[in-house]
């Protein structure tokens, strides 16, 4: 094993390891999901996350009969881990839509058979995202009144509050990468539709593959509607995160009101959405010895973006200190020490460590070299994000303008236990889309298998 | 009034799940069954259903009374303020009288007549009770009355009768935060007991010793207005007077003070010396020496002969009759009480008021003693421990439920006049005595009306009736001052011995006073001065001391004092005096309702007849455990927010405008929003740090005005209570003696809100008159509001806080404002209810709301006049002419909000030299 | 391999693809129209009453004044329903041994009061102020409708907030002379608009900017 890949990491490994055909990676691909045969770690995984899942529900049930008050929230600090995780999902669910659509464009090969999985992922980790601002609200049932529609009220939205804009930056940005997700299925569900044997499955896969006949004019609309929603999606990339800085930037509270917040929460979103599909990725193609299709090209690929996203992290942090000595305001400058020395104050060492230290690793090609590495690093960086988000909500709450109002947040036990179940949530959702769809688009890697430049022979 | 935050168990759950998913269905949609209504039958006259009405009474405590004017709705009184016309209020209230209107409609109070705890009958006690007092008629032995403090005609009065048809009776009194040191002091100076009224307007230099009487004295209302004016100043302005406070626990008072002294109690004595006897001596007869009821008899000896030497009696200090009916030194004749209970002396024993078993010292042994008694009968608001230990208990009947009488500190009699019929099973005093008489079934009104026909006979008696009633005092009814008593020859002081060890002192509580408010939720969940300690007392000790000690806030440590000792957490306060522990009386109730119950510690227990105030040489030791104190502040530093601007009068003078130079306010421009404009008013509020002696008043007047929920002591542990208007407590300084200021913050109602531009739904908004409104039921509760509020003034129901279930709670609530629910944003709205009632009185007059006509709670609560509210459109109202003095400044103008209420910077006036 | 759709399916694809944007379509605009619905509101519903009071009856037929039983409409926020007294006025002699009249007879007889039910109701974070209205011009006609046309009582206007809302944006559409207030039936000499405008002006109106206020109505 290590001997395979010390060697491998000197060169660029190929896109698709040798001796891959069509009908070999149509049969590996397919296979997977269209065996009769679960493999026994799906159903150990699946199942712990159902569990959490069943957790999730009984926290959120229990929100909804006793009210806000069963998490740590207060006040000065209104807002705790509901806020905390939902911008940290919501991070991740950028590398998905960064890797299909941008990527596209940019005419990069090695994106192929990573982006069907990052985009689920991307879908899965927006809905958890989607989850919190309504379960955080004191009153969840009244959430449609931050949506637009003529009621008996004569009411609008207040417009000029950034939640506003949020409910419609994650609506569309969900939307979006939902459809072209699924148009990208299409031509797969087909494969599949043809290759089932049981008449039940066939007749799911072909309702889904709405007669997908994969004739010269089908193939002509499709790559027109792939490319057209690539550039659709490409801006909403960007958009996303950057409303969600806002959320925080519009307030006047120091260590929120920052103009760096949306490039550096853009990044931060990458940053983490690819630890996250490395996170995914490295395990899954062991599970399935997708070694051959999943390649180290890929995952050193995703490392190096990893890298140089946290660099950008790196920058912000600088700045947000600068910033804090430059503005010559007494409140910004206590906020930053206050992040550091404060009762917080080992949060943010161990965001420093984590988010920014051990990435560094990734700058040795050996340590590119080696998968398992390279999924601590991401781990890390997972940890690290999060963090980050709680040091920039609690932190700057908790001590704001009048000593007076200064307190303490303590997560709950529901707090924890909401968190958890999310994950879980994300991962059972994961499991169902591997064990029921392909996760890797199996069309796209025939365009590219005979693509000279990823065949080394 | 507690949310119940003990876990569900499943059904309940699902039930609730059921509820709640049912709710969000038909949010909405489907409206609500149909309301009934149900008219009167007769009208009752005067009432017009909407319309308020309000009631001239007086609210008696440890005796003495308050003038109040009661708000009464549909017959529910919801609101108490003060008389302008009674000489004790001058229309301000104190913490109890606002909160009194939670007792009256406390469910926990006692409900019906008890003999031995099973529920009996007035009838039923009066049928067991005359034979055995038949017996005495003959041969009085044997009858024992103990009651409190006692001004009121009428039950003086009947007292005597009693004494009279029961000829060996006895009558005793005590109450545990008594006058005994001023009564032993008088007659020490004297040779008799008089009592000592103070004129604050027209002292220049004031001496307390000890003495918080802001806090304390029967007076203290008049005596913080009086007080107050004299801090007062505008440039070239009347000059402000000089106070000097030493004193033991950190006080309200000394934090006040120019300058203050910690020291022990016991060094008080040696404090009058130096510069301040020649501040003393250079304004003669315009100066007041004080001494608080800690300080022993010679002490307040000698307090008496310096104000005559100085020339302030008859100037500042006046002697009167004394204003109590039968003035006793009160542990004496409850020692005697006792002795006699010890000797079998006392067959029945008569508790009228009061809790002795509970609040009598320690070293006395009531309880033991008390089962030498055969019959042991208690009247009280509470089934309280001293009725579980007597055979029949009276509930009592409130002050807004019952007629009565009470005089004021300075002798001004008040009728009490009763709002609402009694709510439950209960009679008052007077008509215990006239039972005792022989005659139970008279009724409070014919008593006290009999005692007053029989004062002022006559033709005109309905006259002098209706119009004593419905002012609220009784005309001249003053008692006589004094032409300054002959002085006696004062015991010397000896100075005293010096001991080392640690020394105790009890204090009756800021926020419960000596129990008797235990079970008030208002009150307990109030942040007591300085403090800020919510729903227990502690052992509070300055930092220097917990270090000899070792000891840190929450540690419980036991004090031991004479044998007898307790566990108490500790909590230490910058600017106690050092070798000293202070800890609060009326903590430790083992019974009278739920929320008095297992709630802090019980200093009585611990309480010496001999030294009530000041125990010596107490034992302290740690006991390594730990007991959780919630205090809603935890930061008292400035921390450069530049929030409380200050400077001395004589630096005021050089540069009257000290309070503009330290933080940078933006030009009216520097904005992208268009201004709003004002329509007929802009309202708008200054509070004055100069005046404000942060009496807690205006936090509990905002709480009943605005129907403010209690959340308990855990949720105060999360930083969850729901004030309104929190008095902000800074400290600055040495912390054995650091200078304190109280900065009341609410709402600051900002024309720039931060809160307004993030609110999704608009729930929070900008009216045209300036107001940052607050429309509970548009919110959604995203707290971004709150997160985003510089001054953190906003309030949120995370759990369902207000008490729907409770009836006597539903008649209690505000008609005029919204009971908030679950998952809502709350906060002050500058009373916008009162704001509307004005309006609409205004235009349906067709004028425009007059200067004063809107008062808001925390302003007409408040003694000391620091609060003004009013339209800063208007060039020529109060508030404008604040907002124009040089004093006044935005706290964190820099943040550009442009806030509506403002302050006015505090002034101290400390010796130049 | 035989197709596993038949040829038709096509068209179903069709038809779901656009007749789901028409279901949408409609879902809203129902549901719009069912919570303005009186199956909601409760508009114009009927509502039983423990005595049949028939205003047509009192108003129309007898021409009392409406301030004869509400008294509180011009000094208080609530009109307020008449004590039992108040019918007993009349009844005492009038109707005085009509089985109808039977349960006011008894509740002034054992001092029980009627309990009516509520016909205009808004929520209880709502503060209506009838004296303030009543002295500006709105008219009893205006929210309550030909109360002299009703034999027992309905809620004439569907007091939701845009209802509410219609009157306080733009005044000048309902307002009429003080004098005409408590009139059943008032058409306006001039054109509403015009009068409406005058009135505004004479009677002090505060501007819609103020009267929409969020705390004019939410305390």
């Amino acid at each position: 094993m290590m001997r395979e890949e010390l060697p491998e990491a000197t060169y660029t490994p190929p896109l698709v390891g040798p001796g891959q055909t069509y009908s070999t990676i149509t049969e590996k691909i397919s296979s997977i999901v269209l065996s009769p045969h679960t493999p026994l770690e799906w159903f150990a995984v699946a199942g712990l996350a159902f569990t959490g899942v069943m957790m999730l529900f009984y926290s959120l049930a229990y929100l909804l009969v006793r009210g806000i008050g069963i998490w740590g929230v207060n006040i000065p600090i209104a807002w705790g881990f509901a806020i905390v995780n939902f911008v940290w999902w919501i991070g991740i669910g950028h590398a998905g839509t960064l890797i299909s659509a941008i990527l596209l464009l940019m005419h990069q090969a090695w994106r192929q058979s990573i982006n069907r999985f990052a985009e689920a992922m991307t879908l899965f980790a927006v809905t958890c995202a989607g989850l919190y601002p309504l379960a955080h609200l004191g009153r969840p049932w009244f959430f449609y009144w931050l949506i637009p529609y003529p009621n008996t009220m004569d009411l609008w939205p207040q417009w000029r509050s950034p939640l506003v804009w949020d409910v419609f930056a994650i609506s569309t940005y969900l939307t979006i990468s939902f459809v072209f997700w699924y148009i990208g299925l299409i031509p797969d569900l087909a494969t599949f539709r043809d290759r089932a044997q049981n008449r039940f499955v066939r007749l799911i896969y072909g309702i889904l593959a709405m007669g997908w006949r994969g004739s010269a004019r089908h193939w002509h609309h499709y790559e027109t509607v792939f490319v057209l929603l690539a550039g659709l999606a490409t801006p909403l990339v960007v958009s996303v995160h950057t409303v969600v800085s806002l959320d925080f930037t519009i307030s006047i509270l120091p260590g929120w009101h920052a103009t760096i917040f949306p490039p550096y929460f853009v990044a931060g979103a990458i940053y983490s959405g690819f630890a996250m599909v490395l996170t995914l990725a490295i395990p899954l193609r062991k599970l399935y010895h997708l070694e051959d299709l999943i390649t180290m090209r890929h995952i050193q690929n995703m490392a190096k973006l990893m890298l140089a996203t946290g660099m950008i992290v790196a920058y912000s942090y600088v700045i947000e200190a600068f910033t804090a000595w430059y503005s010559g305001s007494n409140y910004e400058q206590f906020t930053f020490m206050n992040r550091l020395l404060g009762p917080y104050g080992w949060l943010y060492a161990l965001l420093i460590l984590t988010n920014l230290i051990v990435p560094q690793a990734l700058w040795s090609a050996r340590v590119r070299g080696k998968t398992l590495a390279i999924l601590a690093v991401a781990l890390s960086v997972n940890v690290g994000m999060w963090l980050e988000r709680f040091i920039i909500v609690i932190t700057s709450l908790h001590r704001d303008f009048l000593p007076s109002s200064w307190g303490m947040y303590y997560p709950t036990i529901w707090d924890i236990s909401t968190f958890l179940g999310t994950i879980a949530l994300f991962v059972m959702l994961f499991f169902i889309f591997i064990r029921l769809l392909p996760m890797i688009s199996v069309f796209e890697m025939k365009q590219i298998i005979d693509k000279p430049e990823v065949r080394v022979e | 009034m507690l949310p119940k935050d003990d876990e569900l168990n499943r059904r309940d759950f699902l039930s609730l799940m059921a509820a709640s998913m049912a709710l969000a269905g038909i949010t909405g949609c489907k409206a609500t069954p149909p309301e009934k209504i149900v008219p009167y039958v007769r009208p009752p006259e005067e009432v017009l259903p909407g319309v308020p009405l309000y009631f001239a009474t007086a609210m008696p405590l440890s005796g003495y009374a308050m003038g109040l004017i009661v708000e009464s709705r549909e017959g529910r009184p919801i609101k108490a303020e003060g008389n302008p016309d009674h000489p004790a209020s001058l229309g301000a209230t104190d913490v109890f009288a606002q909160a009194s209107l939670l007792t009256l409609y406390d469910p926990e109070r006692a409900q019906t007549v008890t003999q031995t705890g099973q529920i009996n009958t007035w009838d039923g006690f009066i049928t067991d009770l005359r034979p055995k007092l038949e017996r005495f008629r003959v041969n009085g032995e044997g009858l024992r009355i103990l009651t409190e403090s006692v001004t009121s005609p009428t039950f003086a009065d009947l007292m005597k009768q009693v004494l009279a048809a029961y000829p060996g009776a006895r009558w005793h009194q005590y109450e545990p935060v008594n006058r005994d040191n001023a009564r032993a002091g008088a007659r020490m100076t004297f040779g008799r007991y008089v009592d000592v009224q103070y004129r604050f307007e027209k002292a220049d230099v004031i001496a307390s010793l000890d003495s918080d009487f802001l806090t304390t004295e029967p007076g203290k209302l008049r005596y913080a207005r009086e007080f107050a004016r004299r801090r007062k100043t505008s440039p070239g302005g009347t000059t402000m007077n000089r106070l000097f406070v030493a004193e033991s626990m950190p006080t309200i008072t000394g934090a006040m003070a120019d300058h203050r002294f910690p020291m022990r109690s016991s060094d008080v004595r040696s404090f009058l010396s130096g510069s301040i006897l020649e501040a003393l001596e250079r304004s003669r007869g315009r100066g007041i020496v004080i001494a608080g009821e800690s300080q022993p008899p010679e002490v307040h000896s000698l307090v008496h002969e310096m104000n005559q030497r100085l020339g302030n009696v008859g100037q500042t200090v006046f002697y009167s009759e004394p204003v109590e009916v039968n003035p006793v030194e009160q542990i004496q004749s409850l020692r005697e009480l006792i002795e006699d209970m010890k000797g079998g002396r006392v067959e029945t024993l008569i508790s009228i008021g009061g809790n002795p078993v509970y609040n009598t010292p320690a070293d006395l042994e009531f309880s033991t003693h008390a089962d030498k008694v055969q019959l042991r009968v208690h009247h009280s608001l509470y089934y309280d421990e001293t009725a579980a230990l007597s055979h029949w208990h009276i509930p009592e009947t409130y002050y807004l439920e019952g007629w009565g009488d009470a005089r004021a500190y300075d002798g001004t009699a008040s009728i009490i006049q009763p709002l609402i019929n009694p709510l439950y099973q209960s009679k008052c005093s007077c008509e215990l005595l006239s039972a005792l008489l022989g005659d139970p079934t008279r009724s409070s009104y014919e008593i006290v009306q009999g005692y007053w026909k029989k004062q002022h006979a006559g033709a005109d008696f309905d006259d002098f009736w209706t119009e004593s009633v419905r002012k609220g005092v009784i005309p001249n009814s003053q008692v006589a001052t004094l032409t300054t008593p002959a002085l006696r020859a004062t015991p010397p002081l000896q100075g005293r011995e010096s001991v080392s060890s640690i020394e105790l002192n009890f204090r009756p509580d800021p926020s419960i006073w000596d129990g008797r408010w235990a079970n008030n939720a208002w009150l307990q969940e109030l942040p007591k001065p300085l403090t800020k300690l919510v729903w227990d007392n502690a052992a509070i000790l300055s930092p220097a001391t917990a270090t000899n000690l070792g000891v840190h806030n929450e540690d419980v440590i036991e004090i031991r004092n004479n044998g007898r000792s307790i566990e108490c957490p500790a909590l230490v306060l910058a600017g106690h005096a050092d070798q000293a522990i202070t800890i609060h009386l009326g903590y430790g109730h083992t019974r009278s309702g739920n929320i008095a119950k297992q709630k802090g510690f019980d200093a009585y227990s611990i309480r010496g007849a001999d030294s009530p105030w000041t125990a010596a040489g107490v034992e302290v030791r740690k006991t390594g455990r730990r007991y959780p104190l919630v205090t809603t502040q935890q930061h008292f530093e400035l921390e450069q927010r530049h929030q409380v601007q200050r400077a001395t009068a004589a630096e005021f003078a050089k540069n009257p405008n000290f309070a503009h130079e330290a933080v940078h306010k933006p030009a009216p421009g520097e904005t992208m929003y268009p201004p709003y404009a004002n329509i007929d008013y802009a309202w708008g509020m200054t509070v004055d740090l100069s005046t404000c002696i942060g009496c807690n008043a205006c936090v509990i007047a905002c709480q009943a005005e605005n129907n403010i929920p209690v959340v308990g002591k855990d949720q105060c542990a999360n930083s969850r209570e729901m004030h309104w208007l929190r008095i902000d407590t800074y400290m600055e300084g040495d912390a054995r003696n650091p200078e304190v200021f109280f900065e009341p913050m609410l709402c600051q109602h900002c024309e720039l809100a931060p809160c307004e531009l993030v609110c999704p739904v608009e729930a929070t908004s900008h009216s045209s008159e300036g107001i940052n409104e607050m429309t509970y039921n548009r919110c959604v509760g995203t707290r971004y509001c709150s997160n985003n509020c510089p001054y953190k003034v906003r309030r949120f129901n995370f759990y369902e806080y207000a008490k729907w279930d409770v009836p006597q709670f539903r008649m209690l609530y505000n008609p005029d404002v919204t009971v908030r629910s679950r998952g809502v944003m709350e906060k002050c709205t500058y009373c916008v209810q009162r704001i509307n009632r004005a309006r609409i009185t205004a235009k349906d007059e067709d004028r425009l709301i007059r200067e004063g006509e809107v008062v808001t709670a925390c302003q007409q609560v408040c003694p000391a006049e620091a609060i003004v509210f009013g339209n800063i459109a208007d060039p020529n109202s109060a508030v404008s002419k604040l907002k124009a003095e040089p004093r006044n400044y935005a706290v964190l103008a820099d943040l550009n909000t442009r806030p509506r209420t403002t302050y006015l910077a505090k002034l101290t006036n400390p010796n130049s030299e | 391999m035989p197709q596993i759709f038949h040829r038709s399916t096509n068209a179903i694809s069709r038809f779901t693809i656009f007749g789901s944007l028409i279901v949408i379509v409609a879902v809203t605009l129902v549901w719009g129209g069912i919570i303005r619905a009186p199956y909601v509101t409760e508009q114009d519903v009927v509502r039983d009453q423990p005595v049949p009071f028939s205003h047509e009856h009192h108003v129309a037929g007898l021409g009392i004044d409406c301030r004869y039983c509400h008294t509180g409409v011009e000094k208080s926020p609530f009109a307020g329903v008449p004590p039992t007294q108040v019918c007993m006025n009349c009844h005492k002699q009038v109707w005085a041994d009509s089985a109808t009249l039977e349960p006011v007879r008894a509740s002034f007889r054992d001092n029980r009061p009627i309990v009516w039910t509520r016909v205009n109701n808004v929520a209880d974070f709502v503060y209506f102020d009838h004296s303030i209205h009543v002295h500006k011009g709105v008219g009893c006609e205006t929210c309550h409708g030909r109360v002299d046309r009703m034999p027992l009582m309905w809620k004439a206007e569907s007091l939701r907030m845009e209802w509410c809302l219609n009157c306080h944006r733009s005044p000048e559409k309902y307002l009429r002379p003080r004098e005409e207030v408590f009139t059943m039936g008032w058409q306006p000499p001039i054109p509403q608009r015009e009068l409406g405008l005058q009135l505004v002006r004479n009677y002090k109106v505060d501007p819609p900017q103020k009267l929409t206020n969020c705390s004019i109505c939410h305390r």
